[in-house]
């Protein structure tokens, strides 16, 4: 028999994946939810996810491509932004709602028990959907440019979107928690985020920092970008090292923000 | 028997900064944004209030009872339903509690509205702690209790409140969790409803489930439960068998007569703004009096002090009766009154009000009654922007003294009020004429 004990909160670290297994089915639920709901009531539906990229490809083609006349190599800057747009907007949406997620739940979070973690980590799932839609225009793309991946692009997909998961759920558990004492975030994230796209290799090439390269790379995104544009338009050699430090910058945000959360989470109920 | 659920000491703790306060125009909420730079500066701390929702419950539950928790708005029963659940934790103290726990503190949490009922079942039930399995295993039965029938594939934001009320019930009905915490959900839906939510619910304890149920439905709470708690401001009071428990909470408010009165502004109830001075309940002769007889008219009194200048406040008497129901309110919302009242909508100088409120004789039934007073702002809509609510502050018996109910069989005269009304009845035709 199980034998649940109540008690102040001592503080110590306690992820209880006991708990959160017991509750695993509430991951597809909710992301079920999301994508359920994403576009009801919506005249072309789905067809947003492909929209939304497809005309920022060609904004920002005539602004940077064409007017502020930014070098985008031996790829064609349509294509060169839209493949840089294709895991920024994951990033970017996912980062936003998760963030907001806890917020959204509030009636559930002060009203039923479950662990809370899954409700960010749930919210991220519905724009893998978008993800993929993007990305058939991405191969529609490839087509029309000529352009032929790599089998270390194509194989390097489903790590990258790793990166990108733990990256996003690293930074949201953070932000969420600040969320639900300081509204503050809901106002600044948008922001921070809009900056960050300039910070990101989305528009330019990374070779245009020169020698303060490394800079970028300590947004994981960066490097996810780079590696997936190379890799699957086949032009120029992967840069691993910058792969690899994504990689281990977001799995560290990833275990900084699981800590950050749980030492905030029991008392999201009184202050939400 | 062994003891499924132990509380021992358990408190909670809220702090009640000057962030709680709620602000009545941008002006004041700059000021004091302003005012917190040079506070800080000084080393002046923001004031926080220890507020005790909780404090020192112990108590224990064997396996398979169905315990009553009862109390006041404020007592901390949701508190400790919540603390019991593992949505906030304690301040101090703990509580064991052996079996797989589930809360239901509110009808249709998680259901999201643009989501078809069919849905709705599912989401609600895995967020309430169901496998996809045990769903779909009962998903038939659920939809049966439900009675929403045709209506299972239409978004419920399409639904009538009552089929939501429902269908979320339907749901939560058919957990099946060794310890079950209920709060006040049942006092939706129809009757029959309810009822039938009732019998569901004493089903589910005969099958050897433990279940803590709040309810300021007496009557419910007397059917279901053999044991029951008293909360009174966050401490444990009583506990014992359910008629004893139940006639020492009405007691508690019978006991304290028809007056009560605050001589000081600071132990007043009420927000910094509006205080509550006394509520008296006044006979037909101006004299206070718990027992009133049922053919005469009475009146309730109330005074406050009004420290917010320029306020336009809204006083309201709610009379509710022996089964938790709401009989009737009285403001002086002009719709609602017989004569206008000249300080509705009116800014309020500071200073002491007293209002006076004629309860007609021949409306109420016989029985015990309950006052809340709420203190609105008319800037706001009453329960949410209330300076003083006060829950059952006083209680009154309309007794029949004079017979006038008892000259026939009172069986028949069912309903919450009584009021005298005319009836004429017309001898039309002669039967011969019908046959014909």
């Amino acid at each position: 028999m199980v034998e649940i004990i109540i008690k102040p909160n001592k503080g110590f670290f306690n992820l209880d994946l006991k708990e959160i297994w017991h509750f695993r089915e509430l991951f597809y639920f909710l992301s079920w939810r999301d994508v359920k709901v994403r576009y009801k009531q919506t005249l072309i539906g789905i067809a947003w996810a492909v929209l939304q990229p497809f005309l920022t490809m060609i904004i920002f083609s005539i602004f940077f491509g064409k007017l502020a006349g930014i070098s985008s190599g031996e790829i064609p800057y349509p294509i060169f932004v839209y493949s840089g747009l294709l895991f920024w907007n994951y990033f970017a949406n996912s980062l936003l709602t998760a963030s907001n997620s806890l917020i959204a739940e509030q009636n559930v979070i002060q009203k039923v028990h479950f662990p809370r973690i899954i409700i960010p980590l749930a919210s991220t799932f519905v724009f893998l959907l978008d993800f993929v839609f993007s990305f058939i225009v991405f191969v529609g793309l490839m087509f029309y440019y000529h352009f032929f991946p790599t089998l270390t692009g194509l194989l390097l997909i489903i790590p990258s979107l790793l990166i990108t998961f733990f990256g996003i759920s690293g930074l949201s558990l953070v932000f969420s928690a600040i969320n639900v004492k300081y509204r503050d975030v809901r106002y600044a994230l948008p922001f921070f985020i809009q900056l960050l796209l300039f910070l990101t290799p989305v528009i330019y090439p990374v070779s245009i920092l020169g020698k303060y390269q490394w800079l970028l790379y300590l947004n994981p995104i960066s490097g996810v970008i780079e590696t997936i544009r190379t890799g699957l338009l086949g032009v120029g050699t992967i840069n691993w090292f910058a792969f690899g430090f994504s990689a281990l910058i977001s799995i560290v945000l990833f275990f900084l923000g699981i800590l950050y959360f749980k030492k905030s989470e029991r008392f999201f109920a009184d202050i939400i | 028997m062994e003891k499924i659920i132990e509380v021992h000491n358990l408190s909670k703790n809220y702090k009640i900064g000057e962030e709680k306060e709620r602000y009545y125009s941008l002006r004041e909420e700059m000021i004091k944004l302003a005012k917190k730079p040079i506070q800080w500066l000084k080393g002046e701390k923001t004031s926080k209030k220890d507020f005790w929702a909780l404090k020192d419950v112990s108590f224990s539950v064997k396996k398979g009872e169905v315990i009553g928790v009862i109390g006041r708005n404020g007592a901390g029963k949701t508190t400790l339903l919540k603390v019991l659940s593992k949505i906030t934790p304690p301040t101090e103290g703990r509580a064991i509690i052996r079996g797989r726990i589930n809360s239901l503190l509110e009808v249709g949490t998680g259901f999201h509205p643009e989501l078809k009922g069919r849905e709705n079942i599912y989401l609600s039930g895995a967020i309430l702690g169901m496998t996809k399995k045990e769903i779909d295993s009962k998903f038939d039965e659920i939809v049966k209790f439900s009675e929403i029938g045709e209506f299972l594939d239409t978004p419920v934001k399409r639904y009538s409140s009552g089929m939501y009320v429902k269908l979320a019930f339907a749901v939560a009905a058919h957990l099946e969790p060794e310890v079950l915490f209920v709060d006040e959900v049942l006092a939706v839906g129809d009757f029959k409803f309810q009822k039938k939510c009732l019998e569901k619910m004493s089903k589910v304890s005969q099958e050897g489930r433990t279940i803590l149920f709040v309810s300021h439905n007496m009557d419910s709470v007397a059917r279901l439960c053999n044991r029951s708690i008293l909360l009174e401001k966050g401490r444990l009071i009583m506990e014992g068998p359910t008629p004893d428990v139940i006639e020492k909470y009405t007691g508690l408010r019978k006991g304290i007569g028809p007056e009560i009165n605050w001589e000081n502004p600071i132990e007043a109830p009420g927000d910094p703004y509006v205080k509550l001075k006394s509520v008296r309940v006044l006979s037909k002769e101006k004299r206070p009096a718990s027992k009133l007889e049922v053919s005469e008219d009475f009146y309730i009194e109330l005074t406050y002090w009004n420290f917010l200048k320029g306020a336009k406040l809204l006083p309201c008497i709610r009379l509710v009766n022996n089964e938790g129901v709401y009989v009737l309110s009285a403001t002086n919302l002009p719709s609602v009154c017989s004569e206008i009242d000249h300080w509705y909508d009116r800014p309020c100088p500071e200073g002491l009000f007293r209002c006076v409120c004629r309860i007609p004789g021949d409306l109420l039934k016989e029985g015990h009654y309950f006052i809340n007073i709420i203190i609105g702002n008319l800037a706001g809509v009453i329960d949410s922007f209330a300076h003083v609510y006060e829950d059952q502050i006083l209680s009154f018996e309309i007794i029949d003294k004079k017979n006038m109910h008892k000259e026939h069989n009172r069986k028949i005269l069912m309903g919450v009020v009584q009021p005298r009304l005319s009836w004429k009845t017309e001898y039309q035709e002669q039967s011969s004429s019908l046959l014909k």
